[in-house]
């Protein structure tokens, strides 16, 4: 059963190992995270603890929201989220999840919302070649042909062109585990992971 | 950000001595050749101190049979085994780059003064 946890990017930075080598990391805040809700199959028909994280002002939180939250008996969360269960969760409401959850993981599989591109050509989006940059080629960024002639007179579906790129969910798997501080709840992973400083992150035992 | 800098500044090595730009010094340096370990000894002059933090790196300038011969390492390294300050240069610069076009007597540099 993996374990999973809310986050937010810190940055990045690098750290030097025993034996003189510097490893890129990233900087993870991750959790304290506490159970909101507990789906079991009798109540919903499926396996499920609902996790929330974060702090959020009083007067941001919806009357909705406040009552959820008061029934189960916690402070308000700003981000919410559900993990499946297999079997029937051993959590109860108000338990809190933190990083020390983490610490057999070897690795751990990363998830957020990529840095937004706005839009895009075809070179960055998807790294199509370009033409050559002078000697009078006049072709220098354009996605060049998009099909063929009378047969069959439409351009097929899915053909990479230029749009809208970035703000996509992304999934980084199997990051190795540098180090845990269950003190400050932080989680230090070999590597990038998507978004920018402050974006929010699933973190998931691989 | 202040977490970040406090992991950066936990690496950051205070065992070796303080060292200039200018300073003729010793680099201890651990090589790893297959399974074997040796130490190599660099000397020169110190010509160059780049970053900041944890990812710091100076560069040593001598002269080796007749030419020059420039190594830059990670202040910070854990294979740096120990750095000795054999004098202390007298220096008006952060960069000696100007060094690479002396020769001989010309590339000296006056000793600092206490």
């Amino acid at each position: 059963m993996g374990t999973t946890i809310l986050g937010r990017k810190l940055g990045m930075t690098q750290v030097w190992t025993e034996d003189g080598n510097l490893l890129p990391v990233t900087v993870v805040q991750a959790g304290p995270c506490v159970v909101t809700q507990v789906k079991t199959t009798d109540t919903d028909g499926y396996n499920a603890i609902q996790i929330g994280f974060g702090e959020i002002a009083e007067k941001k939180v919806t009357k909705p929201m406040a009552g959820h939250f008061a029934k189960a008996g916690v402070d308000a969360l700003k981000h919410l989220t559900e993990v499946r269960m297999d079997e029937t969760p051993e959590f109860k409401a108000g338990d809190v999840i933190d990083v020390s959850a983490l610490a057999e993981a070897q690795h751990v599989t990363v998830s957020g919302v990529s840095k937004g591109k706005g839009f895009a050509g075809v070179m960055k989006r998807h790294n199509f070649q370009g033409g050559p940059g002078g000697h009078g080629s006049h072709f220098h960024r354009a996605p060049g042909s998009v099909g063929q002639a009378s047969t069959p007179s439409r351009v097929f579906k899915g053909k990479k062109l230029p749009g809208h790129m970035g703000t996509d969910k992304v999934t980084v798997r199997n990051l190795d585990v540098v180090s845990i501080d269950a003190e400050q709840n932080l989680l230090i992973v070999k590597g990038a992971v998507p978004g920018g400083k402050g974006a929010l992150l699933t973190i998931k035992m691989a | 950000m202040d977490i970040i800098r406090a992991i950066e500044q936990q690496q950051i090595r205070e065992d070796l001595p303080q060292f200039q730009v200018g300073d003729n010094v010793k680099v201890h340096y651990r090589i790893i050749e297959g399974n074997r370990e040796r130490t190599q000894v660099f000397e020169g002059r110190v010509i160059r101190r780049h970053g900041a933090m944890n990812r710091e790196t100076f560069t040593v300038r001598k002269i080796s049979f007749g030419t020059g011969v420039e190594r830059t390492y990670p202040v910070n390294s854990p294979k740096i085994e120990k750095i000795e300050v054999v004098n202390r240069g007298k220096v008006r610069r952060s960069k000696l780059y100007f060094l690479r076009d002396k020769v001989g007597k010309a590339a000296r540099l006056k000793e600092q003064g206490y």
